[in-house]
């Protein structure tokens, strides 16, 4: 089994393309819609995480590319810098996935990656400057 | 029986003072009642950790040859204006102030990434900063013109003066716009999205001493991990807030103003933050001991968050154009359980004081009392009262 994400850059022309749909039902594999920017007439923009057998994700990713999909895999990543955190819970209401979350008890912090969608709510949040993009 | 602020002070030489946290001591009441706590603790230990606006520090400069009069002339440290109003060597740092070329929210939102709060961080962390300054130059102080890079220790004195801190209590921040709104309770979403909150509640020092029996001009404190003292009510003190039957006010009442010796605090208890939108700003810790004098003091110590008030206060039009409108009351039980229900809607709440630290901060303070390090002071004079 293997589990990555991707950035996926589709032209307006494949817009009506149901990839994920094929992704699920052609190549078995568990498909997580992570952020996805589809409009009508332009470029779209999916992030992605795909699930599955080293082949099928393999074949998979082959299919996107073949129809004109321009996929990357993500490099991009939040990370959280404990020692600059103050633990003052400022983030928790804007993070949609709890990755970051509290223990009400210690009344402190805590950032757990795999839940993390890249979604960037918790950058401008932090007064504290403990949560970093990087590429 | 009650106990004299000297009568406790030779416990703590002795080392034989009780002392226990504002929070320890909530259990404490309900288990052995307020009389014996009255009788077995001495010291209950208070502390808060948030971003204090009103912040700053005073240095005095090391002359250079020729000499030079900085009053009345320009003055940085690291491109950060401070003031210089004074005599020939002595400057001002506020933790707001901000470069002249920050584009503030030219850019908005504004991300104001350094500010005096973040060079008070780097010298005592320290680090070297460099100050620049110009003058007009007279006949003792010719000096025009000088440029040097200096650490905490080059300084004669550097000393942090804040006018207004540890405020006994605080708004809960809400949003009832359609837009995000970048404010100084932090970014609040719209339509009641989020409620932020800015106090340590049950640990919060004057939230223990609500009628400033014990805490006065002249009361030696933890501050920013150093010694300080509450020097001055401070700016705004309002004791005439509305009270709750615990005597707690229901808004924001009194304040402190305190002063320390900055070369002896710690980065860890004194941090430069960006609040986005709205500015730089300084995270200050204060922890205040409250000596146990009668029985009255066990119950003011004794607090609890559910106890504790605060007034719901909406920032995209009441706070700004001052109606002094309150839209409810929630208590800082519910603020830090994560989530209240105001209005019908649960609201997720995020804190800007951080109550994890106040309670580090309590814990230390705890610590130099028992090892007898720390003495209580008697006020010299009150603050103004309720």
């Amino acid at each position: 089994m293997t589990k990555k994400k991707f950035i996926l850059t589709f032209p307006p022309t494949l817009i009506e393309e149901p990839i994920t749909y094929n992704l699920i039902k052609n190549y078995d594999c568990r498909i997580n819609i992570l952020k996805a920017t589809v409009r009508p007439k332009a470029e779209g923009r999916m992030v992605i995480e795909l699930n599955g057998s080293r082949e099928s994700v393999a074949a998979g990713l082959d299919y996107l590319k073949k129809i004109g999909i321009q996929v990357e895999p993500l490099a991009q990543e939040v990370h959280y810098i404990k020692e600059r955190c103050s633990h003052c819970t400022a983030c928790i209401p804007h993070c949609p996935t709890d990755a970051l979350s509290v223990d009400r008890e210690e009344m402190k912090v805590s950032f757990h990656g795999e839940r993390c969608i890249i979604c960037e709510a918790c950058l401008p949040v932090c007064a504290y400057k403990a949560m970093e993009i990087r590429f | 029986m009650s106990k004299t602020i000297a009568e406790i002070n030779e416990k703590i030489k002795k080392g034989k003072a009780v002392v226990v946290t504002a929070e320890e001591i909530i259990e404490l009441t309900k288990k052995r009642g307020a009389k014996k706590v009255a009788q077995e603790v001495d010291v209950v230990t208070t502390g808060t950790f948030s971003p204090m606006c009103s912040s700053g520090a005073y240095f005095n400069v090391k002359q250079p040859t020729p000499k030079m009069k900085m009053g009345g002339g320009k003055a940085y440290l690291n491109n950060v204006p401070v003031y210089a109003g004074f005599a020939a060597a002595d400057i001002f740092l506020g933790a707001t102030a901000m470069p002249d070329d920050d584009p503030r929210n030219a850019v908005y939102p504004g991300q104001f990434l350094y500010g005096g709060a973040h060079v008070i961080e780097e010298l005592v962390a320290g680090k070297m900063v460099i100050l620049t300054a110009t003058a007009y130059g007279t006949d003792c102080y010719p000096n025009k013109k000088r440029e040097t890079k200096l650490s905490l220790k080059d300084f004669n004195d550097a000393v942090l003066f804040n006018p207004r801190n540890g405020y006994q209590n605080y708004n809960v921040g809400i949003n009832i716009s359609d837009r995000v709104i970048y404010t100084y309770m932090g970014v609040l979403r719209p339509r009641m999205g989020n409620a932020n909150y800015c106090s340590a509640g049950q640990l919060s020092p004057l939230m223990n001493d609500p009628m400033y029996r014990t805490i006065g001009l002249g009361t030696r404190i933890f501050l920013g991990g150093g010694i300080g003292y509450v020097c001055w009510p401070g700016t705004q003190h309002t004791p005439t807030a509305p009270r709750g039957k615990n005597k707690v006010p229901k808004s924001g009442a009194g304040t402190l103003a305190v002063i320390g010796d900055l070369k002896q605090m710690n980065a860890q208890w004194l941090r430069g933050v960006s609040i986005t939108g709205y500015g730089p700003t300084l995270a200050v810790s204060i922890g205040i001991p409250i000596p146990i004098l009668d029985e009255e003091m066990v119950v003011f110590t004794s607090v609890e968050d559910k106890d504790i008030w605060a007034p719901v206060v909406d920032y995209s039009y009441d706070y700004p154009q001052g109606t002094g409108k309150i839209l409810g009351e929630v208590n800082y039980a519910d603020l830090k359980s994560g989530k209240i229900t105001f209005k019908g809607k649960d609201i997720p709440t995020g804190g800007l004081s951080s109550y994890h630290k106040a309670r580090e901060v309590a814990e230390t303070l705890k610590r130099w009392l028992l090892k007898g390090k720390f003495l209580l002071t008697e006020p010299v004079a009150s603050l103004p009262g309720a």
